[in-house]
């Protein structure tokens, strides 16, 4: 399981996990959802694309996304934005259609690329895909605190001379480049799932900034390191066990939190004596 | 190259292509304006891709995937309902969340039935679909399915728009809200289900918000932009059988493009001219 091609998927599937929950944190700060669910799609036609002209898929992945991005974007200010996000998703999507149906192996190559592929990161495609990683979290060390307050409090960044368009323009960038390193592992389709459920979950349980990213990034490692260990011993595709213990993780935080908030609505004077005296 | 290819008008899956086109996009135009009023456009997206789940478990078990579309586009929409997330972000994160799931089912689903029953090409049909592979067979079922849908939304047109574009007031006047929608949502889900049968099920929101938004784009009456998003959605589908069936001469030969890519382009490319600057109606404007 730790021998040969599958270094690269353990190296690969860690750093994806890493930038996924980084990004995904402030996707669902943002309410940005069904924008991260696009945004993976375009990657998806990239590489369908790279392979039917023969080019490294990480170029494919990388400008299909961050077109797709910053299209999206760009139409959504003009127009109902929900609407348009569909109309270039399905775009997207059928373009990978078309791409694939051109090229030669056409069912294999397109269930591994929407669904993921344990195998899916070459020798050739890592280094690319570590180097953009590592671009991905650097990106998001030093956009936190700004995109943070703009996500939160947008008036206050206003204030103090944020430009919000600007932010969201450097947040669509650093989506596309996490999506374009996720997708030849976990998949076009569930690349989104490893996004949202870990910041999503992390965030019903802890309110510190800071502190959720911590627990999302932490959630985001042990989903995607299980599903990979899943996937090798039962050679079901890796997308199934990343939507899986992805619901499976919001739902148990979901779960504790509601707990945690019946309890301390519940035997509340009793607990303050305790507290006294510690 | 003629416009129309030899033997164009007399081959059967053409026509079968054209009326099952036909049906869908009309049903979906119809439905579709109000999921666009609703804002509902990513719920209607969830509940194409959970309808992947309902159509590769339905080829499981060997029966049709349209089948599975609506048992799955139904249940979904129940539980939708029934879940009744009230603030838009937590719903979507919600909605996200069981959608991967969702996905992640279907991708087991279709691994199974490439391996188990070894049928190749399976995730193309279910999740991407295409007009000329339907069963003609099924055509009286989906018309039928069709109707219901459509009457469901012509004949709530009224409390329906109400309850969309203002709840309170529907509330105020005495519309039954949640009856409403829940008829609504039956209507949404049967749609879908149809849209995912024609372009399959993960492009199947092209048919259901395409040809609605641009309609919504040119017009301001509901009435009006419900017909003509009808009718956008007949054209862009009967273009698109033309196109594909042409598109055998087309380099890089041999093969077809997909009917559905065209569906999805000419549905982008329709929304996207009503971005066009439009002279005349600016300078009324200004």
């Amino acid at each position: 399981m730790f021998s040969g091609f599958m270094v690269n998927t353990w190296v690969a599937g860690t750093l994806v996990a890493v930038v996924a929950a980084l990004v995904g944190f402030f996707a669902v700060l943002r309410g940005a959802t069904f924008l991260a669910h696009a945004v993976p799609n375009g990657a998806f036609a990239g590489a369908a694309g790279a392979s039917l002209i023969g080019v490294n898929p990480v170029l494919g992945l990388g400008c299909f996304a961050l077109a797709g991005a910053l299209g999206i974007s760009w139409l959504s200010r003009r127009g109902r934005s929900d609407a348009v996000t569909a109309l270039s998703l399905v775009l997207m999507l059928g373009l990978g259609l078309l791409f694939l149906s051109l090229s030669q192996e056409y069912s294999a190559e397109l269930f591994s690329l929407l669904f993921g592929d344990v195998v899916g990161v070459s020798s050739s495609e890592l280094v690319p895909v570590a180097a953009l990683g590592l671009v991905g979290v650097v990106a998001v060390v030093l956009l936190f605190r700004p995109l943070l307050l703009s996500s939160v409090v947008p008036e206050v960044a206003w204030a103090r001379g944020l430009d919000p368009s600007r932010l969201e323009l450097a947040f669509l960038v650093v989506m596309a480049l996490a999506t374009t390193m996720t997708v030849p592992l976990v998949g076009a389709f569930l690349m989104f799932s490893l996004m949202v459920a870990p910041a999503a979950a992390a965030r019903s349980l802890v309110s510190r900034p800071l502190a959720a990213v911590g627990l999302a990034v932490l959630l985001a490692l042990v989903v995607t390191w299980s599903a990979i260990a899943l996937a090798y011993v039962s050679n079901w595709p890796i997308g199934f066990f990343v939507g899986a213990l992805g619901a499976l993780a919001f739902v148990l935080s979901r779960a504790l939190a509601a707990r945690a908030d019946r309890r301390a609505a519940g035997p509340a004077p009793a607990a303050a004596p305790a507290e006294a005296t510690a | 190259m003629p416009i129309f290819g030899p033997g164009f008008f007399q081959s059967s899956p053409v026509q079968v292509a054209l009326l099952l086109g036909a049906t869908v996009s009309v049903v979906c135009g119809a439905v579709g304006v109000f999921a666009v009023l609703r804002a509902q456009s990513f719920a209607g997206h969830a509940l194409a891709d959970l309808g992947a789940t309902g159509g590769s478990a339905a080829f499981l078990i060997g029966v049709s995937q349209l089948w599975g579309f609506v048992v799955a586009c139904a249940l979904a929409a129940g539980s939708m309902q029934l879940s009744g997330l009230q603030r838009p972000r937590s719903r979507d994160v919600a909605t996200g969340i069981v959608l991967g799931a969702g996905l992640g089912l279907a991708a087991l689903f279709l691994y199974f039935d490439t391996t188990v029953s070894n049928a190749t090409g399976v995730s193309v049909t279910i999740l991407f679909g295409s007009l000329f592979a339907v069963d003609p067979g099924l055509l009286p079922a989906m018309a039928g399915l069709g109707a219901v849908s459509l009457l469901i939304t012509l004949f709530l047109f009224r409390p329906l728009l109400l309850s969309s574009v203002n709840p309170d007031m529907a509330q105020a006047r005495g519309v039954p809200v949640r009856a409403v929608t829940l008829a609504y949502l039956v209507a949404l889900a049967l749609a879908v289900a149809l849209s995912a049968m024609a372009v399959g099920a993960v492009l199947s929101t092209a048919l259901l918000i395409g040809p609605a938004a641009t309609a919504l784009r040119l017009t301001s009456s509901p009435l009006r932009a419900l017909l003509l998003a009808a009718l956008l959605g007949l054209l862009i589908t009967s273009a698109s059988v033309v196109l594909a069936y042409d598109s055998y001469y087309w380099p890089p030969a041999g093969r077809g493009w997909p009917v559905s890519f065209f569906v999805v382009a000419l549905v982008f490319l329709v929304y996207l001219a009503t971005e066009l600057p439009r002279p005349g109606r600016r300078r009324r404007g200004a």
